[in-house]
């Protein structure tokens, strides 16, 4: 069964690294947006499907490290890549700042708050909020990517740059997963009390994966403004929340594989089917309804994780 | 001075149509602690409904302006309240055993649906209202001069919002109603059909959202199928300044917010004025979650 | 010295009075029982010890440190772990990973340690499972590691709940109700479970309706009536006591 999906991961992999030999820019475009997408659905998904934490306003995270990239961009020549870490540490600020007082808040409200949130700083981008993010036509002329003197200009080549940074990502958030962290924010989802009274600081927990998840954002903000090489607010609008949402919810909370398909479903499958365009958003609200009264956990929902347990009791009543 | 009762006046006309959907909101939550995100596209759908009724039909060159517009509103309301209704059997009761996030997801899913569906079918530009229905003649209030379509909107909408409160305060039902709120458990043991309060609920709050709906096509003359986001979004925040649940509270909360709004673009940016009713929410959320008129409500451990 | 202090705590539910200046001891080792009809607030004293509830009044005190009113997860770090009357367990988690949250608050891994996986972090969890393993041992749940919580039997869920409250490695342990909803043979094995917990040195407060069983385990007996103390004891003594027999009059059972 594990050997199975290895082989079968390994053959999706092997395709996708040598896809833009065969796809023509517009398509390997697609590729790169679904991917920015999975990377943004995977720092939700630790919000959302692993801590349970109802986040309608990811999309103003995104907006920060990609205001963050332009603007320091733009104003001092900073090469953008330099500033990942940058546009990390203003997008987990930003989110510790704004979630610290609402994150005790219970499921629904914290999920309306989110939502204000988000629009708050829409409105204030698109007010040339401190006169430096340039109102509703945002910002333009951000360079491109160097890496050592190469510069990242057409699709193909952003692809193995959205590529590589999705695969880190991978890595590291399966890792985490797979530790104490990552137990302790599953445990806060299933039960806040009982996970308090096992000696988990709760709040900790919700601030820190609201940071970690924000960081991740603003840092998928910072690869977008370089491949857009202009911004405005219309790109960071409740809509992209929604669809963000919908990635991991309807992929599957908690799940890697789940959120990487939720990321082609719901960004790739659109362009595939282009006469129905306009009516993507209305497919992806009825999904969501049927999703949660069929199938609630999602397509690839959450595996329980797997421990080296002496005489391989791992194989015991896992479903 | 002048500006300050003209803009008393827009906020309270604005701010009736804000507490006529809160009422939705809040009337559902009292009894399915659910937020029915798809409460503001019933009211969109309601706009929408009464621009198409008036074109087919013409009621007010047939049988009258006001006869005409108050058959009209009738129509939209007990349309609205049938699609209400089919929203909380198809996307609501199949979960209602479920955990209450899993009914939030599908409250978004059917708001987006909705929404989606009117653009699909309306189009995605703004939609015009036929003009002239009512004289665009202003009454002098005490020196004031106040179009008479805003004070229409707020005549009806406070006719409306008496209608209901008798409706809960005084009748079986209405009592049946404010049990369920309470404690849906002992409400059931009491022999109160649960099922049927929801159901009922989900009737009147639609109900009331498409009249709004209809107010705002005549107030303002021109609609859009995103208007139920912006719209949906303040009354929400109606409902929760008034404390949710509580239904003179989604009344004051909405002519307060209605007021607030009106008096911050006018005063301080009218730039800023769709963010204020949002920083409205944070704040009640932050320093009184239960708003206005709420209880304080301890959790079980 | 003891190892648990109450003194005059008070907890009131707008105008309820729930818990009424009560106040005992628990010392070092002891099995200690909390009894009381139905509605005593037996649980609220216990949620007033751990925290879940504020007090209005009145001082906590855990190895002489004053503890009123500290957050939860702090006064499990501290030493006092506690089961819940309505079982919460993480149901759609593994036993095992319910009784791993018991080892949290005795690990300090955090999100980048373990994303850059770190041999201490490795180290750590290896120590952790082991002891998770060895509390499932300890309640008598070896083999059913890898179920979900929800699919246990009720008394085998109340037991993981003790399991993952050991494995915080605790001072005191604080039950409330660990034989609800066992049969007669799970609560013989319970008492000699509770034994064992105080074989290790861990000191227990718990609550039970199952009489014989408090008889049986515990050295001495708080009884609470309408958010009162109206006796404190041991158990030869309670049974005699004409004010708890009063309170108790029709109730057996």
């Amino acid at each position: 069964m594990k050997n199975k999906s290895m082989y079968i991961y390994g053959v999706i992999f092997a395709v996708l690294a040598v896809a833009p030999t065969f796809l023509n820019p517009y398509w390997v475009d697609v590729l790169n947006n679904v991917g920015l997408y999975a990377i943004l659905g995977l720092s939700l998904n630790l919000i959302v499907g692993h801590a349970g934490l109802f986040n309608l306003g990811h999309a103003a995270f995104f907006a920060v490290g990609a205001y963050t990239a332009a603007i320091l961009n733009t104003q001092f020549a900073i090469p953008v890549l330099w500033l990942l870490p940058v546009c990390a540490l203003t997008a987990g600020l930003f989110a510790g700042i704004i979630a610290r007082p609402i994150i005790h808040l219970r499921g629904d409200y914290l999920c309306i708050v989110t939502i204000g949130v988000g629009e708050i700083l829409r409105i204030a981008l698109t007010n040339d909020l401190f006169g430096i993010t340039g109102g509703p036509n945002g910002i333009f002329g951000i360079s491109r990517p160097t890496v050592f003197g190469y510069v990242i200009r057409r699709p193909h080549e952003f692809y193995y740059l959205i590529g590589a940074f999705l695969m880190v990502t991978i890595f590291l958030f399966h890792r985490l997963e797979n530790s104490r962290f990552g137990r302790a924010v599953n445990y806060l989802r299933e039960d806040e009390t009982a996970a308090e009274g096992s000696g988990i600081n709760t709040s900790h927990y919700k601030l820190a994966v609201f940071v970690l998840g924000a960081a991740w954002a603003g840092m998928a903000g910072d690869i977008f403004a370089a491949k857009m090489t202009i911004i405005a607010p219309e790109s960071f609008n409740f809509w992209e929340s929604v669809v963000m949402f919908a990635i991991v919810i309807l992929g599957g909370s908690g799940s890697i594989p789940g959120v990487l398909l939720g990321a082609v479903l719901f960004v790739g499958l659109p362009e595939v089917f282009r006469d129905f365009a306009d009516a993507r958003m209305l497919i992806f609200g009825a999904a969501m309804v049927v999703m949660m009264i069929v199938r609630t956990e999602g397509i690839l929902p959450q595996r329980p994780r797997t421990y080296a347990l002496p005489e391989a009791r791992n194989a015991g009543g896992a479903p | 001075m002048e500006e300050f009762f003209q803009q008393l006046t827009n906020g309270l006309a604005v701010g009736s149509i804000y507490a006529l959907i809160a009422l939705g909101y809040t009337m559902v939550y009292g009894v399915l602690k659910l937020i029915n995100f798809a409460h503001g596209d019933l009211f969109t759908i309601g706009a929408y409904l009464g621009m198409t009724l008036l074109a087919s039909f013409a009621l007010h060159e047939t049988i009258g302006p006001f006869i005409g517009l108050v058959v009209l509103a009738l129509m939209v309301m007990g349309l609205v309240a049938i699609l209400g209704a089919i929203v909380e059997r198809t996307a609501y009761r199949p979960l209602r055993e479920s955990p209450r996030l899993s009914a939030v997801v599908s409250a978004l899913g059917a708001s987006i649906f909705l929404q989606n569906a009117v653009m699909l079918i309306y189009g995605a530009r703004f939609q015009v209202y036929p003009e002239d229905l009512i004289p665009e003649t202003a009454i002098d209030l005490f020196g004031l001069y106040v179009p008479l379509v805003r004070i229409l909107v707020l005549a009806a909408s406070l006719v409306l919002m008496a209608a209901l409160y008798t409706f809960i305060q005084k009748t079986r039902i209405g009592t049946a109603i404010r049990a369920a709120a309470i404690d849906q458990d002992a409400a059931r043991l009491m022999g109160i059909d649960v099922t049927r309060v929801i159901l009922l609920v989900f009737l009147i709050g639609p109900a009331l959202g498409g009249a709004a709906g209809l107010m705002v096509g005549l107030q303002y003359g021109q609609i859009n199928f995103t208007m139920g986001w912006t719209y949906g979004m303040k009354a929400f925040t109606a409902a929760i300044l008034g404390g949710i649940g509580n239904i003179p509270g989604a009344m004051l909360g909405g002519l307060l917010l209605g007021v607030i709004e009106a008096m911050g673009s006018a005063y301080i940016s009218i730039a800023w004025k769709d963010a204020i009713a949002f920083f409205v929410l944070i704040l009640i959320l932050i320093v009184r979650p239960t708003g206005l008129l709420g209880e304080r409500v301890a959790e079980k451990v | 010295m003891s190892l648990l202090e109450l003194e005059s705590i008070t907890k009131s539910f707008g105008g309820l009075m729930a818990v009424n200046e009560v106040s005992f001891d628990v010392e070092e080792r002891a099995i200690v029982g909390l009894i009381g009809p139905n509605g005593a607030g037996k649980t609220t004293v216990f949620n007033l010890i751990t925290g879940n509830h504020r007090s209005d009044s009145g001082a906590v005190r855990f190895e002489s440190k004053d503890i009123t009113n500290w957050p939860t997860y702090r006064i499990v770090k501290l030493g006092i772990a506690r089961t819940f009357q309505t079982i919460r367990l993480f149901q759609n988690l593994s036993v095992l990973e319910n009784v791993l949250a018991g080892c949290h608050c005795r690990m300090k891994s955090g999100s980048f340690t373990a994303m850059l996986r770190m041999p201490g972090e490795r180290r750590e969890e290896r120590a952790a499972l082991a002891r998770a393993l060895d509390e499932l041992a300890f309640v008598g749940l070896q083999g059913q590691e890898m179920q979900l919580a929800k699919n246990l039997s009720y008394g085998s869920q109340r037991l993981l709940e003790i399991a993952r409250a050991l494995a915080s490695e605790p001072r005191l342990v604080i039950l409330d109700e660990p034989a609800g909803g066992m049969n007669e043979q799970e609560t013989a094995a319970l008492i000699g479970t509770i034994r064992r917990i105080q074989n290790r040195g861990i000191t227990t407060l718990l609550i039970e309706h199952d009489m014989s069983l408090v008889m049986k385990a515990c050295e001495k007996i708080v009884v609470l009536e309408f958010g009162s103390k109206i006796a404190e004891g041991a158990p030869e003594a309670i049974k005699g006591d004409p004010k708890v027999i009063e309170a108790y009059l029709g109730m057996e059972d």
